[in-house]
C-alpha cells in the first residue's frame, strides 16, 4: 500500500534478561514495522514478549537486567537503540505516548492527576506554563473527561477506574505523538468502561491520525480495533497479517487454537471451550524449533528442531509454520475445526 | 480537620485517664514505700506520712491527687525536700529536649540521605556502607556509641568535651550517640521504601514520560517512600526529646533521663506519676502530629476534609 510509509520499524529484534536463574530470552527475532495512522495489534497469551517488545519500543525495560541482543528499532528512520539520553528524552516525551495495562497503580497517588499530565511537557523550553495548562484542560476534555478543570486539581484515588485510564490516555496524547503503544489498556476495567475507552481509542486515531501499537490478549479487542495483527508466542512472531486474514484465513496452528479457546455469542451453552494443552516454553531454554511445537496437534519432526521460516501467503500475511512448506501434509485448519466440533 | 483533632483530644484525655488510674494504683503495690529506710523512727515515719496524706484511705488520695492535677500540679516529690515534680519538670527537660531535637535533626537528615542513596545505588559500594552503617546503628547499644565517641573525640583526638552540657561543642557527642540508632533505622526503612516505590507500576509511568532520572527520584520516588518513616517517628520523636536515661548520665547532662529511673528506684510515687503523665501525653501529641503530616504527604489518607 503505497499511500502508507513506515513510522516504526522493528528488524529482527532480541532482548533478553540476566537473571540470577539464567538469561531469560523474553524477545527472539521479532520484526514488523507500523505505518502511519493505522493501528497495529499485538496478541498473545501472557508471558510471550509481547510487553517487553512494546517497552524495548520506549526502551523502559529495567537495563540491566535487560539488554538488547540483536536487532534495531527504527523510528522515523532512526535507530532507537543508539539514542543519546536527551535523544530519548525527547522520543519518549513527544514522540511516543504509552498507555499502561493497570491504570490504578500507574499513576502516581501523591500527585494531582493535572499536573501529572502537564508533567510531560517537563524541560519543553517552547512552551509557556499557561499554554501547557490550556493543553492539559483541552486533552482532557478530548478524552472524554467533563469538569476538567476540577478534575485537574484532583488525587487519582478521586477517581473512578475508567477515568484514571482516561487520565493515562490524556496523559499520553498531550504532547501530541506520532504513536501511541497501549499496553493491555483495558485488562484491569469491566466490558462498559472497556467498550467506551475502545471507542474513545479509535475516535482519537480518526481526530489525531495517531498511529497506535495495540497489546492485548483479546481477540475480541484485536477485531473491533486493529488493522493489522502480529501474533506472538514464546518471544517470537508466529503469523501476523490483515484482521480479516488472521481471522478468516489463519495459517498457524496456535492463532488457530487461540481462536477456539474463546467463546463468541454464538456458541452454543453446551458447547466445551478447547483451552490449549500444556504451557508454554521456558523461556530460559526456549526450544531451538519452533516454541509451539510441544502443544500444536499437527506439529511434525522437523517442528521440534528446525525453527520455521516465513512464508508469505499475500501481500500482509506471513506465517512462520512448517505446514506451509511445500512436503508438509495438506492441512485445512478450518474444515478441521469444523469437523472437530461437530464430533464433540 | 478542627473535628478531628478535638476528636483526638478527647481520646486523649481518656487514654491519660486510664494510664493515670492505673499508674496510681500500680505504684501502691510495689513493696515498701518512699520512707521505708530503716534509720526513720517511726514518729518521723508518721509526720512523713501526714505530711505527704499517705495516711490517709487510698481512695481520697486518689481524689486529692486528681484535684491538683487538673489544677496543673503533680504534687511534692517524696525523695527531694522542698521540691515539686513540676519544678524538676521544667528543670530538666528543656536540657532532655535540646539534646532531644539535636539527636532528631541529625539522625533524620542523615538517615534518609543514606538510605536515599543506599537505594540509588543498590548493590554498589556505597549501598554496602549504608547497610553496614545501618546494621551497626540498630545492634551497637547507646552507652557503648556513647563511651566509643568519648574515647575517641574526647580522650584520643581531644576536639571535643568529654561531657557536661555548657555550650555548642557539647552537644555534638551526646546527640550523635543519642542519634545514631535513630538514624540507622530510619535509613534502614526509606532504603527498603525506596527500592518497593522503584518497582511501582508509577514510576515506568512516569519514565515513559520523558522524565529525567533525578526527576522521577525526588518528585515522585521519594514522596510516597517516605510514609514508613513518618510512622515511626512519632514514637522515636516522643522517646528520643524526653531524655534517655543512658545517654544522659553518660555524658553529666541535667536532663530527665536520671529521674525516670530514680524515681521508680526510690518509690518517689508522685515522680512516677508526674513522669509517666508528662511523657504519655507527650507520645499522644507526637502521634496526633504524625496523624496530620501523614496528610500533608499521601492525599489518600487526608483526614477531615469534604
Amino acid at each position: 500500500m503505497a499511500e502508507y510509509e513506515n513510522l516504526l520499524e522493528i528488524k529482527n529484534l532480541s532482548f533478553s534478561f540476566k537473571t540470577y536463574g539464567g538469561t531469560v530470552k523474553a524477545v527472539r527475532d521479532v520484526s514488523f514495522d507500523l505505518r502511519k495512522g493505522e493501528i497495529l495489534g499485538i496478541v498473545g497469551e501472557s508471558g510471550c514478549g509481547k510487553s517487553v517488545t512494546a517497552q524495548c519500543i520506549m526502551r523502559l525495560n529495567p537495563e540491566p537486567p535487560g539488554f538488547f541482543e540483536s536487532g534495531e528499532i527504527l523510528y522515523k528512520g532512526q535507530n532507537v537503540l543508539q539514542m543519546s539520553k536527551p535523544e530519548l528524552k525527547q522520543l519518549r516525551s513527544k514522540e511516543i505516548g504509552f498507555i499502561f495495562q493497570d491504570p490504578m497503580t500507574s499513576l502516581n497517588p501523591t500527585m494531582r492527576v493535572g499536573k501529572q499530565i502537564e508533567e510531560v511537557f517537563t524541560g519543553h523550553k517552547d512552551i509557556s506554563k499557561v499554554e501547557i495548562h490550556e493543553k492539559a484542560l483541552n486533552i482532557m476534555k478530548l478524552v472524554g473527561i467533563s469538569d476538567a478543570e476540577k478534575r485537574f486539581r484532583q488525587y487519582p484515588h478521586e477517581l473512578s477506574g475508567g477515568m484514571k485510564q482516561r487520565i493515562m490516555i490524556a496523559m499520553a496524547l498531550v504532547s501530541e505523538p506520532s504513536m501511541i503503544i497501549c499496553d493491555e489498556p483495558t485488562t484491569s476495567l469491566d466490558v462498559t468502561i472497556e467498550a467506551q475507552i475502545l471507542d474513545l481509542l479509535l475516535e482519537l486515531r480518526e481526530k489525531l491520525g495517531t498511529s497506535i501499537i495495540m497489546i492485548t490478549h483479546d481477540l475480541g479487542v484485536i477485531a473491533k480495533l486493529c488493522d493489522r495483527v502480529v501474533v506472538m508466542y514464546g518471544g517470537k512472531v508466529m503469523e501476523h497479517g490483515t484482521v480479516d486474514e488472521i481471522f478468516y484465513d489463519t495459517a498457524h496452528p496456535y492463532t488457530n487454537a487461540l481462536m477456539n479457546s474463546i467463546a463468541g455469542l454464538d456458541t452454543d451453552k453446551n458447547t466445551v471451550l478447547k483451552p490449549i494443552p500444556g504451557t508454554p516454553p521456558d523461556l530460559f531454554a526456549p526450544p531451538h524449533g519452533c516454541p509451539f511445537a510441544a502443544r500444536c496437534d499437527y506439529a511434525m519432526k522437523v517442528c521440534q528442531t528446525y525453527p520455521p521460516e516465513f512464508t508469505d501467503l499475500s501481500q500482509e500475511h506471513s506465517t512462520a509454520c512448517w505446514l506451509q512448506h511445500e512436503w508438509a501434509p495438506k492441512v485445512d485448519l478450518h474444515m478441521h475445526n469444523r469437523q472437530r466440533k461437530e464430533t464433540v | 480537620m478542627a473535628k478531628y483533632i478535638l476528636k483526638r483530644a478527647l481520646a486523649a484525655i481518656v487514654t491519660l485517664f486510664v494510664l493515670i488510674t492505673v499508674v496510681f494504683f500500680l505504684v501502691r503495690l510495689i513493696p515498701g514505700d518512699p520512707f521505708n529506710d530503716p534509720k526513720l523512727t517511726d514518729t518521723v515515719r508518721e509526720n512523713l506520712y501526714e505530711y505527704y496524706g499517705f495516711d490517709k484511705p487510698l481512695v481520697v488520695q486518689y481524689g486529692i491527687y486528681m484535684n491538683n492535677l487538673l489544677h496543673g500540679d503533680l504534687g511534692p516529690s517524696t525523695r527531694y525536700m522542698n521540691r515539686t515534680v513540676n519544678d524538676m519538670i521544667f528543670e530538666s527537660f528543656p536540657y532532655s529536649a535540646d539534646l532531644g531535637i539535636r539527636a532528631l535533626v541529625f539522625a533524620v537528615s542523615f538517615g534518609l540521605v543514606l538510605g536515599i542513596l543506599a537505594a540509588l545505588n543498590r548493590g554498589k559500594k556505597l549501598d554496602v556502607v549504608c547497610v553496614l552503617v545501618a546494621i551497626l546503628g540498630t545492634s551497637i547499644p547507646d552507652f557503648i556509641m556513647g563511651a566509643i565517641l568519648q574515647y575517641v573525640f574526647g580522650v584520643k583526638w581531644g576536639l571535643l568535651p568529654v561531657a557536661q552540657y555548657k555550650g555548642i561543642e557539647y552537644t555534638i557527642l551526646p546527640a550523635a550517640a543519642l542519634g545514631f540508632y535513630t538514624l540507622a533505622s530510619v535509613s534502614k526503612l526509606m532504603r527498603s521504601s525506596m527500592l518497593e516505590v522503584v518497582s511501582q507500576d508509577y514510576i515506568k509511568t512516569a519514565k515513559a514520560k520523558g522524565l529525567s532520572q533525578g526527576r522521577i527520584t525526588f518528585r515522585h520516588q521519594i514522596r510516597n517512600a517516605i510514609m514508613p518513616v513518618i510512622t515511626v517517628l512519632g514514637p522515636t520523636v516522643a522517646s528520643v526529646l524526653t531524655g534517655t536515661f543512658v545517654v544522659e548520665s553518660i555524658f553529666a547532662i541535667p536532663g530527665m533521663g536520671k529521674y525516670y529511673v530514680d524515681s521508680v528506684n526510690n518509690s518517689d510515687y508522685s515522680m512516677i506519676l508526674g513522669m509517666t503523665i508528662f511523657y504519655g501525653a507527650f507520645l499522644i501529641l507526637c502521634n496526633l502530629i504524625v496523624d496530620i503530616a501523614y496528610g500533608l504527604v499521601d492525599p489518600r489518607i487526608r483526614i477531615g476534609k469534604k
